[in-house]
This record gives C-alpha cells, sequence and structure tokens, in this order.
C-alpha cells in the first residue's frame, strides 16, 4: 500500500492547506509504515514541487500540459484515481477545498472507497478498524466515522491540522494518464481572482462584521483591521442578504463554516446559526454594545462597547503593535 | 426540460444538537424537521426555469415515511411531482447510489442537488451522482443560466469564481445566489395534496461508512472582557497569551 495526496495548486503554487494536508497524509503513512505520493495536476514548475518533500513526500506524480492545466473536476478525478491504482494507494488525502469537495466524492466512487469529507483529526487505527472524526451539523457538533472499504479518502479542513517539517527529498516522474473526451464536457470560460485579499476559507485571521454596523459604508473599518492582521472578511447572513457583502463572505451554518486561528466578530450578535459555522474557530473575540449578546458566552475575549468607537482604537492598537514588534 | 432536484429533511436550523445512547445517536426528541435550506434554493431556480409550461420538476428524497411533510412542502412550493425511495438515508453513497438507479430509468436534463446537507455537510451527494451516471458535477454553484442545450453556472473557487458552461445533462450543487427561496402560498399548499408522491422500493447494496459516535464541540472557558478603551490590552494577550497575532 501507499499513501496518495491530492497536492491542489493555485495559479502555479501550493498554498498552505497543501502542506498541512501533505503534514496529514505523512502522519497517516507512518502509522502505517508506508511511503507517501504526491499527485499534482497542472502546470507547477519544479521549484514548487521540490517543496512537496519538505513536508514528507516520497514521490510526486507530475501530470502537466494544457489539457490539464486549469481544474475540471472530472478529469482531475479520474487522473487522481489512476494515480491511485497506480501507487496501490490504501488511502487517498485531499483538501476540504471548493474543488476537493467536488473531487472526492467522484474518486470515491471510482475506488469504491468510503469517502470522509470535512476530517479534521488523524484517523484512529485500532484491530484492523479504521475511524475518522468529522465536522457535523454545520460545526454544531463532530461525528466519529468508520471507513469500511478497502481503500478511504479523506478530505481535510483547512487549518485543522498543523504543518510539520520533515525534510527529505522526493523524486518528481512526469506521469501520463490517457483522458475521455466525456471528462471534458464542462467548459471554464472565464476565472476570477481577487489576489489582493486573503481567501476566507484558508484565512488564519477573520476579521467579521454584522448588523450592528449599521450599512455597507460603515465595512471600511473591518478592512482596515482585517488587512493589518493578514485576515479575511467576512458577515453574518442578514447582512450579505441585505447585499452589503457578498454572499461568498457570509459565515455560518448555511454559509461558510471557517476554523481560523483567530475570529473577531464586530457587531453580531452571535445566533445559533452563525456561531455554528465558526465555533471551531481556536480563538474568538467579540464586540458588541450589548453585553447580553449570546456571542459573548462562546467568546474567549471580548469588549462590551459601540463598534464605532472600539474599532478605530483597535486599529490603532495593532497598528502600534505592529511598529513595535 | 425536465428537471430532478434532490431534498433532504434535515433538524431545523435552530436546533441544539444533542446525542442519547451514550453519544452514539442524535437525539430528536423534539427537534422539528425542514427542508435543507440548499435544497430549497435549487428548488427555487428549478421552478423559475421550468415557470410558464416549459418544463416539469420532480424531487426525490430517500427517507423513510416521517420525511413525507417535508416533500409535501416541496410540492407545496411549486415541484410537478415527487419520489420517495423509502429507507433511512445510510450515508451518502447510499443516497447517490439510489438516486442514480432511479435517473437511469427516468432520465433528465438538469439534477440539482443543495452544496449540502446542514446535518451531514457531505457536499457529497452531486459528485457522486455525477460519477454514477458518468455526468458532469459541479459541486458548489452561485449562478445557474439555462440555455437550450446547456447552461452557465458560476462557481465558488478559494478568493474567486469560475464561469464554466455545461451540455445537459449535469449535476449541480446549489449555494445562495442561485436563486431567492420560494414560500408556498395557499394554492400551494392546497395543490400539494393531490400531487403524484410515488414511493418506490430501494435497492439493496453495500456500505462503506458507519457513524460510531459523536460529540459536540468542547465548552470554551469563561469571556475574558476587556475595557471598551484598552484595545492595547486586547491585543497584547492576544499576542502574549493566546498566541494568534
Ligand atoms: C434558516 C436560517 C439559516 C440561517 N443561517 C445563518 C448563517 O449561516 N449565518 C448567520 O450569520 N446567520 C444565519 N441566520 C440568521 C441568524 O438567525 C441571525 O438572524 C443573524 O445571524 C443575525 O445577524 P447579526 O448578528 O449580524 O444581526 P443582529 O441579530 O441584528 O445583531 C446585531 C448585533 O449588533 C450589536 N450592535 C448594534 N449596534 C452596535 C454597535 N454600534 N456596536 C457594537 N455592536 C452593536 C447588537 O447588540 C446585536 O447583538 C439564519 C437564519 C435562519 C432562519
Ligand atoms: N436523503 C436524501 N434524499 C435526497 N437527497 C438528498 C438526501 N441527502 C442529501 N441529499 C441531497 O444531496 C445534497 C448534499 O448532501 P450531502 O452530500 O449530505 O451534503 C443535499 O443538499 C440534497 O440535495
Amino acid at each position: 500500500m501507499s499513501v496518495l495526496i491530492y497536492a491542489e495548486n493555485t495559479g502555479g503554487k501550493f498554498k498552505k492547506s497543501v502542506f498541512e494536508a501533505v503534514s496529514y497524509a505523512r502522519a497517516i503513512a507512518d502509522q502505517n509504515n508506508t511511503s507517501l505520493t504526491a499527485v499534482s495536476i497542472g502546470n507547477v514548475d519544479a521549484t514548487e514541487l521540490a517543496l512537496l518533500s519538505k513536508y514528507g513526500v516520497n514521490k510526486v506524480l507530475n501530470v502537466s500540459g494544457d489539457k490539464l492545466k486549469e481544474f475540471v473536476n472530472q478529469a482531475y478525478a479520474s487522473v487522481i484515481a489512476e494515480a491511485a491504482k497506480k501507487e496501490g494507494s490504501a488511502v487517498v488525502v485531499l483538501s476540504n477545498t471548493f474543488s476537493g469537495r467536488g473531487l472526492a466524492p467522484r474518486i470515491g466512487i471510482k475506488l469504491e472507497a468510503g469517502v470522509a469529507d470535512g476530517a479534521v483529526a488523524l484517523p484512529e487505527q485500532t484491530g484492523g478498524s479504521f475511524k475518522v472524526k468529522k465536522t457535523a451539523f454545520s460545526g454544531k457538533a463532530f461525528a466519529t466515522v468508520e471507513l469500511t472499504s478497502a481503500i478511504k479518502v479523506i478530505a481535510l479542513v483547512p487549518n485543522s491540522y498543523k504543518v510539520v517539517e520533515t525534510g527529505g527529498t522526493a523524486q518528481v516522474e512526469d506521469f501520463r494518464v490517457e483522458t475521455k473526451a466525456s471528462d471534458f464536457k464542462a467548459m471554464i470560460k472565464e476565472i476570477v481572482r481577487s489576489t489582493d485579499k486573503v481567501s476566507l476559507p484558508d484565512a488564519e485571521i477573520v476579521v467579521s462584521g454584522g448588523r450592528g454596523l449599521k450599512g455597507p459604508e460603515n465595512w471600511g473599518m473591518i478592512e482596515e483591521l482585517a488587512e493589518l492582521l493578514g485576515a479575511a472578511t467576512a458577515c453574518s447572513k442578514p447582512v450579505s442578504d441585505a447585499g452589503w457583502r457578498p454572499h461568498s463572505e457570509h459565515v455560518g451554518q448555511t454559509g461558510i463554516a471557517v476554523s481560523p486561528n483567530l475570529y473577531i466578530a464586530v457587531g453580531i450578535s452571535g445566533a445559533i446559526q452563525h456561531l455554528a459555522g465558526v465555533s471551531s474557530s481556536k480563538v474568538i473575540v467579540v464586540i458588541n454594545k450589548d453585553p447580553e449578546a449570546p456571542f459573548f458566552k462562546v467568546a474567549d475575549y471580548g469588549i462590551v462597547g459601540d463598534a464605532f468607537e472600539v474599532l478605530p482604537k483597535l486599529i490603532t492598537a495593532v497598528k502600534e503593535y505592529k511598529a513595535s514588534a | 426540460m425536465k428537471i430532478l432536484v434532490c431534498v433532504s429533511n434535515v433538524p431545523d436550523t435552530t436546533t441544539k444538537i444533542t446525542f442519547t445512547d451514550n453519544n452514539t445517536q442524535f437525539n430528536t426528541n423534539g427537534v422539528q424537521f425542514i427542508l435543507n435550506p440548499y435544497d430549497e434554493i435549487a428548488l427555487a431556480r428549478a421552478i423559475e426555469l421550468t415557470d410558464g409550461g416549459k418544463g416539469t420538476v420532480t424531487v426525490i428524497n430517500i427517507g423513510e415515511a416521517n420525511t413525507e411533510a417535508t416533500i409535501r412542502k416541496a410540492l407545496a412550493i411549486g415541484a410537478t411531482d415527487a419520489v420517495r425511495i423509502s429507507a433511512k438515508p445510510h450515508d451518502a453513497w447510499y443516497v447517490a447510489y439510489q438516486i442514480a438507479q432511479y435517473v437511469k430509468s427516468n432520465p433528465f436534463d438538469l439534477i440539482l442537488t443543495g452544496r449540502e446537507s446542514i446535518d451531514y455537510n457531505g457536499s457529497k451527494v452531486a459528485g457522486m451522482l455525477g460519477e454514477l451516471l458518468d455526468l458532469p458535477s459541479v459541486s458548489i454553484i452561485k449562478k445557474l443560466d439555462a440555455a437550450d442545450t446547456e447552461a452557465t453556472v458560476e462557481r465558488e473557487i478559494e478568493g474567486g469564481k469560475e464561469v464554466l458552461t455545461i451540455p445537459y445533462p449535469f449535476v449541480a450543487g446549489t449555494a445562495e445566489g442561485v436563486a431567492e427561496p420560494k414560500i408556498p402560498n395557499m394554492r400551494g399548499i392546497m395543490s400539494a395534496r393531490t400531487k403524484p408522491l410515488t414511493v418506490v422500493e430501494p435497492v439493496e447494496i453495500k456500505t462503506f461508512s458507519e457513524i460510531i459516535s459523536y460529540e459536540t464541540p468542547a465548552p470554551r472557558g469563561q469571556v475574558k472582557l476587556i475595557p471598551a478603551d484598552d484595545t492595547a490590552k486586547l491585543v497584547e494577550l492576544l499576542h502574549t497569551e493566546a498566541r494568534v497575532i
């Protein structure tokens, strides 16, 4: 057997979530005394591919060429499944990103494998059983799921496993797969990426605003604080429903679930549906003028005060901290 | 156009999640079940696309008899007819397999699911269905425009979006932005009672995953309150104590 990790690139580069998934896959390989192979699809250069070995990859299967330059769900799933067959992989690891969520179920079917999506911890392997802890009920709980198939597919939630540098070198092999025309029915017309902003699902710090901010014109403070902290911006559902912010920023039970190291909630009451999507944040800071706001019950740090007074002061304090650091 | 909308029956979003039997069973006591919010979006868009006699919308659910209230709600909102495959939805693979079996003998131009069910959040059914039927699938879309032979969809990607054209038939999981959920009107509610709801027996299959236990997140300690005029203190604590900046 071996473990296979799909190293997803973003415009030719690997993000931190990939190194987390590699470290996670390395630990699974160690649990089973086996090797770790990465498969990379698209045009990723040798220097970038070499980074994978830092986190314990033994071999890289590099699939390049124009046809597979951009993500095509069906075709990528076929390639990854073929890589798993070639390597005799018993476990296939992906990141639980937007693309990863498209791939994992298809790969699962191709390999007749059970799929653990939304994994947050290393599998527990005892006496032949294989159990994975995953998020459930939109962040309100965790479920431990036992996979009983010969091959297992795991999609790891970004920011839930620490990057571990092990060192080592990996050989890079060109890997060619015959693709079927029917795998390319979906055609990409356009890709829009805002490169200047931290993307919400893989942000380590998130600054989020709610209805307490009164209107879109007041988001300058949220954005300034976020920029200072290298954070992504987010919002509550009514804020995106009102069109103050885009839907892609809405976090919660019916929005994006995030698990950053630090979540700063400003003018958000802390309704159960909002908390569902943010409760696995490592540290929560709440700024709200109402001391009875439910959000304070799940916060680590809180400031009871008016956002319009507190935020400018907080921005100043962060600037001072950064200047002194 | 013939559209299939896959609907799941999930705990209401206000539900406080608890477990019984030594944390092995979800406690459904007093829990109200609803049509999965993302499936409401799929349904609303399907109704818009077929409005004015341009097609039909079938909803399908894998569930036991107690999901019929949710199915009737979908009919009241405006689905043409409904299918319930009478079984406990063991996992996404089980659900996708049953739906795929049904679709093989009852083809559709477009199959919509929600981006995820708010209970198990797998985002898996759409992709699995696509694979089982050898059709393209897009797990999370935020826009869906339909032309005669193909549709244009917008897919979310980390920090941006991607626009794709896909020929029918294909499978897509809808998220916010695709449509506004519709509220059933009186006429809808009345007609829902008489719309066809076919109950189908499941196909026996082997499953590969089993939930063996649950847990709720560890409670956080007491909140540390910091005076509103001492934001420097907060920054210091985030640096030295919490070590997150
Ligand atoms: C099916 C369903 C799904 C839902 N899913 C989600 C979801 O995924 N995510 C989500 O967020 N919500 C969701 N909701 C909505 C949720 O129930 C709440 O309505 C919502 O989270 C409230 O948003 P808010 O906290 O921004 O606004 P409010 O509840 O209006 O709270 C505003 C807060 O700001 C404070 N405030 C006001 N002025 C100031 C000021 N000057 N300075 C500081 N604080 C101030 C107030 O004290 C208050 O606590 C869902 C609801 C339903 C029914
Ligand atoms: N029991 C079910 N019956 C029919 N459709 C379902 C069922 N469970 C999930 N689905 C569909 O699959 C989508 C994704 O579910 P999941 O993969 O569980 O996140 C849901 O939004 C529904 O559209």
